[in-house]
């Protein structure tokens, strides 16, 4: 280990919309080999679209984003898929295949893009559905999931391919306090283990308390960042109103005791 | 991701009460596969009743291609095997065995949910109960929707009007053009065939009482309905489908919003009150397409191909083929509406429920003509 890990994601000067409305704009952050990256802000302020261009899935209006020193949205088509191939997913509802069942789900993207043996993408989909807990609902339909296993089947999927960078759209919304736990100690204990970066949005402040170790704070009125750092440092330290206010209501104990204007 | 720089090796070796499993190279699941259970077997095999110790000091990257490699030879040397073979993961790196204790093996749930296989007389039996269902169920609709009509024209009913102004303009302006093109085409053709018999035997003008019959009391009706039965019972079908999966219409019903009066009376009125305006249309193209071919092909006047067009013509022949377009317009909405309602909540279930209201639709618009055949033969009209 090096005392600063490389940068994997830089996002340059990034504006995000749709038609013309632009939704975040001028955003400068970059995300390091191994850390977990939080997306910060309140609903409806644009961080699934900002996820969205880091993805692509969304051409942004102006800036780019690069992928280990590549600008990706210069890349060609081609160029961009075989970045993407490096790139894992989870989607705020899960966005499982629904005519597949949980294991096939996991196993698609490997006979797809990876050349294997059909014995070893059965060993593979059930060694990713075993780290999530979920290997007994292998042959369940994600129609007949609860709303956590849905979560952890598509947490499965997304580690299908082994990927160096993980994107969590709101992993936690929508599950109770204990599920939501345990769905985020997997997250670390996972992107730990594989060794991956991740970026996570979300709103939920146990959550970002409790794994996150750098982050950015957007502001849907300025449509743009107000704070960079840990959700903990900015908890702590940030003397902006808007992250106070957003930190605060989490705590729910008027934990301004320093009188800071 | 760099390309393979050493192949994933694995190598035995025993000291005594003790054996090493030493791994080397890169051990990259999606580049270099994963190892099979038969070498895994083997390896069990070798260390026989020792431990074996895990040295993965020679390996350069990893990823779940090692994890599942470990976890074969974990699950296979468990305890109740013949071989007591003990496995000692302490060489691996502080990561790995982090994921490995995560990955443990629980099939205890999936034990007891597997169903024994059918016999074929259960089979055969089961498939009797759901026809029968489906019969009840359809019969069921059909008493709901009458039901539902009578409140509704007392006033009584929680359908919005928007929505039936809505899909009348969808199943009506929407389908002129298809139908425009459809009817005209099939009264040429119809033109055309009895042309070129009539003119045989010097009965050409009778082309146009052939042309007339046919396109006013069966054509227009089925090809119009054909046509519908594609475009919007195949869309009915879809939308309704689509509700489901997306808890719509649990969120109707939770609300105690009646899904007859919201989604499928409207659907029923506004191909019921459609189908009748589409059908006069039809007939007009329709019978335009037969004037024009035989104008073309027999040596005719268009003023005495009218006029034995109008004696022929009846208005019975227009009151037969209005009834059936009414009929085959409440088939459609019905036959879309109930596949809809019934579907799945899967993305296939979408598209098999599109497909079986067409078929259905056009399998029972042909049968209700047939229906329809034999009762105007019966009564002579």
């Amino acid at each position: 280990m090096t005392n600063s890990p490389p940068e994997r994601l830089q996002v340059q000067d990034l504006s995000v919309g749709f038609g013309t409305r632009i939704v975040q704009r001028a955003l400068n952050f970059s995300v390091h080999q191994g850390s977990i990256f939080a997306i910060m802000g309140g609903s409806g302020c644009g961080k699934s679209t900002v996820l969205k261009a880091m993805i692509g899935l969304l051409r942004p209006m102006r800036g780019t984003v690069l992928v280990d020193g590549e600008d990706y949205w210069a890349a060609s088509e081609t160029r961009r898929l075989a970045i993407g191939r490096g790139f894992g997913v989870l989607f705020q509802g899960g966005a499982l295949w629904s005519s597949l069942t949980v294991a096939e789900n996991v196993a698609l993207p490997l006979q797809m893009l990876a050349h294997l043996d059909t014995d070893a993408i059965a060993v593979l989909a059930d060694l990713k559905l075993a780290f999530v807990g979920m290997a007994a609902a292998a042959d369940r339909m994600p129609s007949e999931l609860s709303g956590g296993m849905r979560k952890r089947a598509a947490l499965a999927r997304a580690l299908a391919l082994d990927p160096e960078i993980l994107f969590f759209d709101e992993p936690s919304a929508g599950l109770d306090p204990v599920t939501s736990n345990r769905l985020d100690d997997l997250i670390v204990e996972l992107s730990n283990g594989l060794g991956a970066t991740v970026v996570i949005v979300s709103h939920e402040l146990p959550s970002l308390f409790a794994i996150c170790d750098d982050g950015i704070f957007l502001d849907g009125e300025t449509g743009t960042a107000i704070a960079r750092g840990s959700p903990r440092a900015l908890r702590d330290g940030c003397a902006h109103p808007t992250v106070r206010a957003f930190m605060e209501r989490g705590q729910r104990a008027p934990a301004t005791a320093t009188g800071a204007p | 991701m760099g390309t393979i720089e050493k192949l994933p090796e694995w190598h035995l070796h025993r000291h005594g009460r003790e054996a090493e499993l030493e791994l080397t190279g890169d051990w990259i699941a999606c580049e270099t596969g994963v190892r099979s259970s038969a070498e895994v077997r083997r390896i069990i095999d070798e260390t026989g009743d020792m431990t074996l110790r895990v040295d993965a000091s020679g390996i350069s990257r990893w990823d779940s291609a090692l994890i599942a490699f470990i976890r074969m030879i974990r699950d296979t040397a468990r305890p109740e095997r013949t071989q007591r073979v003990t496995l000692d993961t302490s060489g691996l790196p502080e990561t790995a065995r982090r994921l490995l204790t995560l990955a443990v093996t629980d099939r205890t749930e999936a034990a007891g949910i597997i169903a024994a296989p059918r016999s074929l007389a259960t089979r055969v039996g089961e498939a009797c109960f759901a026809a029968w269902n489906e019969t009840n169920e359809a019969t069921a609709l059909i008493g709901e929707i009458a039901l539902r009509t009578g409140a509704a024209v007392s006033g009584r009913t929680s359908t919005r009007s928007i929505d039936v102004l809505q899909l009348m303009r969808e199943a009506g302006a929407g389908a002129l053009g298809i139908v425009a093109v459809v009817n005209g085409l099939v009264g040429a053709i119809i033109a055309f065939v009895g042309a070129v018999q009539l003119r045989r035997f010097g009965a050409g003008i009778y082309n146009a009482d052939l042309v007339g019959i046919a396109t006013t009391r069966e054509m227009a009706a089925i090809m119009t309905a054909v046509v519908m039965a594609g475009r919007t019972g195949g869309a009915y079908a879809a939308h309704l489908a689509t509700m489901q999966g997306n808890e719509e219409i649990d969120a109707l019903k939770a609300f105690g919003i009646s899904v007859y009066e919201f989604l499928v009376l409207p659907r029923i009125t506004a191909l019921v009150t459609m189908m009748p305006l589409l059908y006069i249309y039809a007939c007009g193209l329709g019978l335009l397409g037969g004037f024009v071919v035989s104008m073309a092909t027999l040596d005719l006047t268009s003023v005495s191909y009218l006029e034995e067009l109008g004696n022929a013509v009846a208005f019975r022949q227009f009151a037969i083929g209005l009834t059936k377009s009414v009929t085959f317009g409440a088939l459609i909405a019905l036959v879309g509406c109930h596949i809809g309602l019934r579907a799945g909540r899967s993305a296939a279930d979408v598209g098999y429920a599109a497909t079986s209201a067409v078929v259905t639709g056009i399998v029972g618009i042909i049968a209700l003509d047939a229906v329809f055949a034999v009762c105007t033969n019966a009564l002579g009209i």
